[in-house]
Formats: structure tokens, C-alpha cells, sequence
């Protein structure tokens, strides 16, 4: 097959810099999707508390979250853009080749964005300027657009991975049906479900290490029990049934790219009823000091003791994904998702038998950590993805290499990013920090109290 | 014709994108160019609180605009943004501050942090239009070739022409944002505002008018093939057609009639731009016409199909944003709708200073708060006893959990596992999915309003 290119080739010195550069955007940009997804539910949820009971502290609370989210989208919505400039900034080639293919995805996904911004404008200015059903209601299009976002760019990303769709021919692209290529692919639902869950569970972490942290230092009142409640029992639901997602869509990526799971589990030759290795590291063609569970990949992998498992060296070295980089990303967003599991876990267990939330401070240290923790997992489960399919940009169809620009300049690009990024990331944790310290806006029909700063 | 209408969608959503989000980045524009002190924060608060509602619906049309450029014409995109790499980067640079700078302003609080921010603001709001502007001026100039980054890195958008319409942007800017924040502060009756900003209106309509007369030298000199394309035919009309506009939009604003402003100041930044694009049709880039850059048919069908039907939703829908932002809706005091206040009983539980209070973290902020407001209605709520001051003694057993729906969940989580883990056809799968989010639906519903009710004692 020949390389499919609609532009002629160029030469770029600085390809890694360019991978780093969209890494970069990435990983900023990854962790305000999580609340794009899954933060507007809880506001809304908190908000319909306000309907159903009149407690005035649920109105406060969701005017609270309702100002983070507000801080975060505007956050997410310029970082989403850089993602789609670099669409031509860095890669102009893949777009100029497939971007007939894959480019609805985007258009549709810039439909849902104008809905999710329109009514995040409605939401945030129109309370009480709009009747309480009326604002209720205008919050439900931005929990829809949160998740058909994700559907839309997923969609991308799994065609990315799985591509299809269209032909080739001398490297056009001919016999292009994009909706096929975007929803008809059956890779595209793990990855979306995945994706969706975590969502949730990085929110809910994040939010309730927050308050946990309050707790640590005294702030324990109704407010914050009842603030810390909602999003540590969405994470704590959402991250065992991560796991069992998890376990499908490993099975998914062992029938669909199989290089993709050899460099996750570091199997260099191809095996029948491989070993599962925690840790260690993969050099020469194996994993060398980890435990090593007989039998356990291809028990998982493929539901069979004996099942064969697909090793790199199928391929020549020049077309295998660098493993170690890959490989202890998933190790990482497991052991982080089992921990994250466990600790949901014994919350659960905890409210339902005792119906409390723990006592334990070790219990809200654990929480604090699971905060950062989670986004770690997060960027960690997205490297698997997109390290996991180099050298392709199109899996099996058009290498990295082809895709990427010809302009100069890419490390001044690259250094200008970096600091752009860390500017924006200390003036979101300043104005988090702002919003977390103002002064609970209790409405006057309340007795006056004094009220914890968080 | 197929293959023309995605290029027409991104031509109106440039038209959208110049007046809309125009008017936005202008509003940086007279933030920079207001006077220090008390008189010029309430011009850049005024700026500020008119497009705050809509700032974030105005800038999706940019995104719009590329999305449907690169799924319509994707060899074209891929030489426009990698000739154009660095004018494209600082717009996105621009791009970045800006939203930070509106995200950031929420939390400013002192004079100081206001003002860095607003400066902020403004620098970005004029990098951003200059930038795109000169992209648009050397793709006019026929500065981009056809491939990845073969035209020049910087002469192909800082050439005479270019920068003539990267200025012409600015000052577009300008215009529509003090036209769009007179009406604004006509609406509102703020009658100093008002005449702050009409001056302007007319001012930078004038100077944008002289800017566009100049540009036609200039591009005399520095373009005579554009400039011979822009006055002959069709789009000599429509050019004539964009300065009556703009004459009417000035007589417009003179006589204070701003919302008729707004629309014929649209129409002469349309008319330019349709003009622009009827004297080159059918030349997309040099050597490249509309047709051959057109993507096969059935993603032009797809696309086409695509954003009729999501105009169908978006339209209504910005048409409520603006209805509800023009007509005064969310100004800051606009009369609250009633009935919310209808908060009964339920004090909130927290405990009186005393107790929990926490050891008061240094900002000012956490200090004075409701403590010292005299509440009328300072009945204590039933459950706000003093059994909750302390932390422990409010962890007392909650209601228990709706029998059912526990039963519901565990049914839900088993089915789940079974279809999701066990099976492995498709159909299994999707079936364990959807029993997964009814485990986790019906979980919280179990657990979290068996909590909460009442006074939330349970926590």
C-alpha cells in the first residue's frame, strides 16, 4: 500500500517536538473535558435538590460549583481550540489527506460546542433572571452536548485507531462515506464509554478532595458533608464500573490492534497463554523484573487459557510503538483505577451499612490523594491510546512522520506553549482558589451564622 | 453546486465570526484605549459585562468556520494553515489569553488585579483580529501555494496587503464593539455610556473608512491583480453597495438609532466579503479552484446535511441568547423572577462560629460574611439544633435506603457484569453498558437522596 499522502512529504526535524507539543495540549486540555462531562450533572443535580426541597443550602451549593464551572469551561473552551488549530498547525498532512474523512466528526462536534456554550451562557447569567423550571431546563442541553462532544471527537480518535470507511487509491482517498467512517465503527463505543465514566470519576474526585481536604483542616459542617457527598458517591459508583469497562475495552483493543496490546503487556514474541506482568521493565523482547501470573493475558484478553497473543515482533522495529512509554501508562492507569475502585468501594460499603460517611481521617487524606491522582490515570489511559498506535497517525495507513508540518519552527512553538500553559494553570489554581474562599452567599431568608469559608 | 455551498457556509460564518465575534474582540480594543481611574473602569467594566454572556457563543464560529473548511476542503486547509503556521499560533496565543483573561476576571477583586487583567484582555483582543486578518490578506494576495508549508514563513502575511487587512480587522473591531455597547448602554439608560460610546461608534468609523480608502492605494501598489478583480463587475457593485453601509450605519448611529446601526454596520463587513470572494471565484489557491478542492461527494452531501440540520437547533437557540442578553435579561440587578424565594424551614445546619469555624485561613473574604447581617427572618429552621456543632455528633444513622431501587441496582450491576465481562458479542456488550449506567443511576439514587432528605442528619 502506498503511503497516503495529500500534500507532498516533507522532512521535519523536529516530529517529536511536534508529538509533544499536541501531548502537551492534550493533557492540559484532557481535565477539563472530565468537568465539561460530568460537572454540569452534578450542578444540575444539586440544583433540582433545591427545587424538590427548598433548602436554601443546595441553592447555594449549586451557585458555587455553577461559578468552578463557568472558571473551567472558559478554561476548556480555549484550550479545546488550540487543539483544533493544531489540526493544521501541526499536522496539516493528515488533515489535507483524510480530513474529508474524519472531518464531519469536528463540524458536528463544533455544533454541539455552540449549544454547550450558548446555554452555559443562559445558565450562568439567568439565575434568578429566568423562573427556576425554566432554569433548570436550560442546564439539561449542556449535560446532552457534554456527552455528544465526546461522541463526535471519540468518534475521531477511534477511527484514528481503527480507521475505515474509505479506500485508497495511489494516495487518495477515494470511496469516502464519513458516517460510516465515525459511527459505524465498533471501536468507537469502549473508547467513548471509557472515556464518558472516567469523566465522572475524575470530577467526583477532584471535587470531593477538595472538600476533603476541608475536612482535614476543620471545615465540617452540613454544607460540607452534604458538598462532599454527591461527587464522592458518583466517583466512588463510577470507578468499580470503570474497572469492569476497563476489562472490555482491553478485550476490544486485543482483537483490533493487537501491536497496541503486545506493547501494553511487553509480550515481544508471540505466545500462547501469555503470562501477565505487573511492573518491571521491557527490554529485549520481554518484561524483565516483574511478577509474571501464568495464563492471566490470554485468560483476559481473550477469555481462553491457551489463547494466542500477538507479539511486536510481527512487525519490524520501525513499526512498533515505544513499549516502555506505553506500557507503564497502562500499568499506571490500572494500578491508580484499582486503588480508585477499592477506596469506592469501601465508601459505599460505608454509607450503605452504616449509612454515614466515614469517620476516619485516613479515609479524606486517602480522598485528597485520589484527586490528582484520578487526572494522573486519565492522561495515563490517553497515552496508552495515542502512543500506543505509533508510528501510525491512521493505523496502518499513514505514519506520524507523513502527517506532520513542514513549517519551521516548532521547538520556538513548543517553548511558547509550555509557558503559555503554565501561565494558564497558575491562573486557574489563583481563581480556584478565589471562588473556594469567598464567603458562602447564603440568601438573607436564612438566620445569620457564621459560615466556614469552604 | 454542491461542491460551492460548504465554501458559502464558512463565508457566512466569517461574516458571523467578524460581526459577532468582532464586536467581541473590540470590546478589548476601547478597554485599552479608555483612560485610567474611575471613568475609564466603568467603561471597561461596561465592556466587560456586555459581552460576558455571549463572548464564549460569539468565538464558536471561528470553530466553525475551520471545522467546516478542513471537512469541505481539506487540501486547501492543509496549505492555508501550514504557509500561515505563525500568524495561526499568535491567534491562538491571543486566543488563550483572552479566555483566561475572561475566566480570570471573576475573581479579581482589588483595582489592581482588574486592571492586569483587562490589559491582558486587550492585547489579545487586538493580536487576535490583526492575525487572522493578515491571513485572510495573504490568502487574497495569493501568498499561499498548494502544499505542506510552501509558501514563505513570514513575507507571505507581513506584505503591504496583508497587514492592510489585519489593520482593517482592528479597526472593524473597533467599530462594531462601540456600536454594539452604545445600544448597549442606550438599552440600559446609562446616558454617560451611551455618549462615550457613540463618539467612538462615529470616530472609528470614520478612521476604518479612511484605513479602507488608504488599503485601496496601497493595493494599488502592492496588488494590482486583486485590486483590478475588486473594481469591475459584480464586486465593484457589491463594494459600493458595503460603503453606502457603512455611510448609512454612521448616519445610523449620529441619529442614535443603534439597533439598525448594528444590523447595516453587518452588512457592509458582508458585502466586503462577499465581494472578496465573488472576484475570485473560482480560484480557491493559486492553482487551485473551488472544485478540485472539494471533497467527494458523499462527505459534501454528509456535510451539507450536517450543518442545515444543526442550524435548525442552533439558531432558535443563539436567537434566545441574544433576545435574552440584548433585552436587558442579564444585566447585573435585572428584576429576579419570584417564587424562588420560597425557601421554607431547613436552616442551613451549619454550626455558629464557635464551634467549627474554620481557623479563619487569612482571607478577608471568610471573616465578615452573613454573621453580621441582621436577618428579618431569624427563626431558627427546625433541625439547625446545637447537636450539629460538632462535627462527630452529626454523624448519626440516616434514614435507610428505598428497598426497591437497592434491589434494582443489584440486579443492574449482575446483568452488567454478566452481558458486559462474561459475553462477548456486540449486542451483549451494548446491553451491559446501558445495565451498568442503570447500577450506577439507581446506586445514587439509593444512597445519596436517602441521605440528604430531610436535614441531612444522615451525614
Amino acid at each position: 500500500m502506498s503511503p497516503a499522502v495529500a500534500l507532498a512529504p516533507v522532512h521535519q526535524q523536529y516530529l517529536l517536538q511536534a508529538r509533544q507539543m499536541q501531548a502537551l495540549s492534550f493533557a492540559v486540555h484532557i481535565p477539563l473535558v472530565a468537568f465539561g462531562i460530568s460537572f454540569p450533572v452534578m450542578v444540575l443535580f444539586v440544583e433540582w435538590m433545591f427545587m424538590r426541597t427548598g433548602d436554601p443550602m443546595y441553592r447555594t451549593l449549586a451557585r458555587r460549583w455553577a461559578r468552578v464551572m463557568a472558571a473551567l469551561f472558559a478554561v476548556g473552551v480555549i484550550t479545546g481550540t488550540i487543539l483544533s488549530f493544531e489540526m493544521g498547525l501541526l499536522w496539516p498532512n493528515f488533515t489535507a489527506t483524510f480530513g474529508s474523512v474524519f472531518g464531519l466528526g469536528f463540524a458536528i462536534e463544533g455544533f454541539s460546542f455552540f449549544m454547550e456554550a450558548i446555554f452555559i451562557g443562559i445558565y450562568l447569567y439567568g439565575w434568578d433572571r429566568l423562573s427556576p423550571r425554566a432554569h433548570l431546563a436550560c442546564g439539561i442541553p449542556i449535560v446532552i452536548t457534554g456527552f455528544t462532544g465526546s461522541l463526535t471527537v471519540i468518534a475521531v480518535n477511534a477511527w484514528m485507531n481503527h480507521p475505515g470507511g474509505f479506500r485508497l487509491r495511489g494516495g487518495k482517498v477515494i470511496d469516502v462515506h464519513p458516517l460510516t467512517a465515525l459511527f459505524a465503527n465498533t471501536y468507537l463505543w469502549h473508547e467513548l464509554i471509557h472515556m464518558y465514566i472516567a469523566g465522572y470519576i475524575v470530577t467526583g474526585f477532584l471535587v470531593a478532595a477538595a472538600y476533603a481536604f476541608g475536612r482535614l483542616r476543620g471545615n465540617w459542617g452540613r454544607f460540607e458533608r452534604t458538598a462532599i457527598a454527591i461527587p464522592l458517591t458518583i466517583a466512588a459508583l463510577a470507578a468499580p464500573v470503570e474497572v469492569l469497562v476497563g476489562d472490555w475495552a482491553a478485550r476490544d483493543v486485543a482483537t483490533t490492534q493487537p501491536l497496541k496490546l503486545a506493547a501494553i503487556e511487553g509480550v515481544g514474541a508471540t505466545t500462547r497463554g501469555a503470562s501477565e506482568h505487573l511492573l518491571g521493565w521491557y527490554t529485549d523482547g520481554q518484561v524483565k523484573y516483574g511478577i509474571a501470573i501464568p495464563h492471566l493475558l490470554s485468560l483476559l484478553a481473550f477469555h481462553s487459557w491457551n489463547a494466542k497473543v500477538t507479539g511486536l515482533d510481527t512487525v519490524p522495529p520501525s513499526q512498533q510503538p515505544p513499549v516502555n512509554v506505553v506500557r507503564i501508562s497502562f500499568q499506571t492507569m490500572v494500578g491508580i483505577g484499582t486503588m480508585l475502585a477499592l477506596l469506592g468501594i469501601f465508601y459505599l460499603v460505608v454509607r450503605v451499612r452504616r449509612r454515614r460517611l466515614p469517620e476516619s481521617l485516613w479515609f479524606y487524606r486517602a480522598v485528597v490523594l485520589a484527586g490528582p491522582l484520578s487526572v494522573v490515570a486519565l492522561i495515563a489511559g490517553w497515552t496508552v491510546t495515542e502512543v500506543g498506535r505509533q508510528p501510525w497517525v491512521v493505523y496502518r495507513v499513514m505514519p506520524t512522520a507523513a502527517a506532520v508540518t513542514g513549517a519551521k519552527g516548532i521547538p520556538v512553538g513548543y517553548a511558547t506553549l509550555v509557558i503559555t500553559y503554565i501561565l494558564v494553570g497558575g491562573a486557574v489554581v489563583w481563581i480556584l482558589r478565589r471562588l473556594a474562599r469567598a464567603p458562602l452567599d447564603v440568601p438573607p431568608e436564612i438566620p445569620p451564622q457564621a459560615q466556614p469559608a469552604y | 453546486m454542491l461542491y460551492v455551498l460548504p465554501l458559502v457556509f464558512v463565508l457566512a460564518g466569517l461574516v458571523l465570526y467578524a460581526v459577532l465575534g468582532g464586536a467581541d474582540f473590540g470590546a478589548g480594543f476601547w478597554q485599552l484605549f479608555s483612560a485610567p481611574g474611575e471613568r475609564g473602569q466603568m467603561i471597561r467594566d461596561h465592556a466587560h459585562h456586555s459581552m460576558g454572556p455571549v463572548w464564549e457563543a460569539n468565538h464558536v464560529w471561528l470553530i466553525f468556520v475551520l471545522t467546516v473548511f478542513w471537512t469541505g476542503y481539506p487540501v486547501a486547509f492543509g496549505s492555508i494553515a501550514s504557509t500561515l503556521a505563525v500568524p495561526l499560533f499568535l491567534a491562538a496565543l491571543g486566543i488563550i489569553f483572552r479566555g483566561a483573561a475572561y475566566a480570570l476576571r471573576a475573581g479579581a477583586s482589588s483595582a489592581r488585579e482588574l486592571r492586569m487583567v483587562d490589559m491582558v484582555f486587550s492585547v489579545s483582543s487586538l493580536l487576535v483580529p490583526f492575525a487572522l486578518g493578515t491571513m485572510i490578506g495573504a490568502i487574497a494576495a495569493n501568498r499561499v501555494p498548494v502544499g505542506n508549508a510552501a509558501g514563505a514563513m513570514f513575507s507571505s502575511w507581513l506584505n503591504p496587503t496583508a497587514i492592510l487587512i489585519g489593520v482593517l480587522a482592528v479597526g472593524n473591531t473597533a467599530y462594531l464593539a462601540a456600536v454594539y455597547l452604545a445600544a448597549d448602554a442606550a438599552r440600559s439608560g446609562e446616558v454617560d455610556l451611551e455618549r462615550e460610546f457613540r463618539a467612538r461608534s462615529l470616530g472609528a468609523g470614520l478612521v476604518s473608512g479612511a484605513i479602507a480608502v488608504a488599503g485601496l492605494v496601497v493595493l494599488h501598489a502592492d496588488d494590482h491583480v486583486l485590486f483590478h478583480e475588486l473594481t469591475r463587475g459584480t464586486p465593484l457593485v457589491i463594494l459600493i453597495v458595503s460603503v453606502l453601509a457603512g455611510i448609512v450605519t454612521l448616519g445610523l448611529v449620529y441619529r442614535r438609532r443603534f439597533e439598525a446601526a448594528r444590523l447595516s454596520s453587518a452588512v457592509a463587513v458582508a458585502a466586503v466579503i462577499a465581494a472578496w470572494a465573488i472576484a475570485r471565484y473560482p480560484v480557491l489557491l493559486p492553482g487551485l479552484t473551488v472544485r478540485q478542492a472539494a471533497s467527494p461527494h458523499d462527505t459534501l452531501v454528509t456535510l451539507v446535511v450536517a450543518v442545515l440540520a444543526g442550524g435548525v437547533i442552533l439558531f432558535p437557540s443563539l436567537a434566545l441568547l441574544f433576545r435574552l442578553a440584548l433585552t436587558g435579561r442579564f444585566d447585573p440587578g435585572a428584576a429576579p423572577a419570584s417564587g424562588v424565594a420560597a425557601a421554607p424551614a431547613a436552616g442551613v445546619a451549619t454550626a455558629p462560629a464557635a464551634g467549627v469555624a474554620p481557623a479563619g485561613d487569612g482571607t478577608p473574604a471568610a471573616a465578615p460574611g452573613p454573621a453580621a447581617a441582621p436577618g428579618p427572618a431569624a427563626a431558627p429552621g427546625p433541625a439547625a439544633g446545637p447537636a450539629q456543632a460538632r462535627a462527630p455528633a452529626a454523624l448519626r444513622p440516616g434514614p435507610a435506603a428505598s428497598p426497591i431501587l437497592t434491589r434494582v441496582a443489584v440486579a443492574c450491576l449482575i446483568a452488567g457484569i454478566g452481558f458486559l465481562n462474561v459475553a462477548n458479542a456486540g449486542w451483549a456488550h451494548a446491553l451491559g453498558v446501558l445495565s451498568l449506567f442503570g447500577f450506577m443511576i439507581t446506586a445514587f439514587l439509593t444512597i445519596v437522596p436517602a441521605a440528604l432528605a430531610g436535614d441531612g442528619s444522615g451525614l
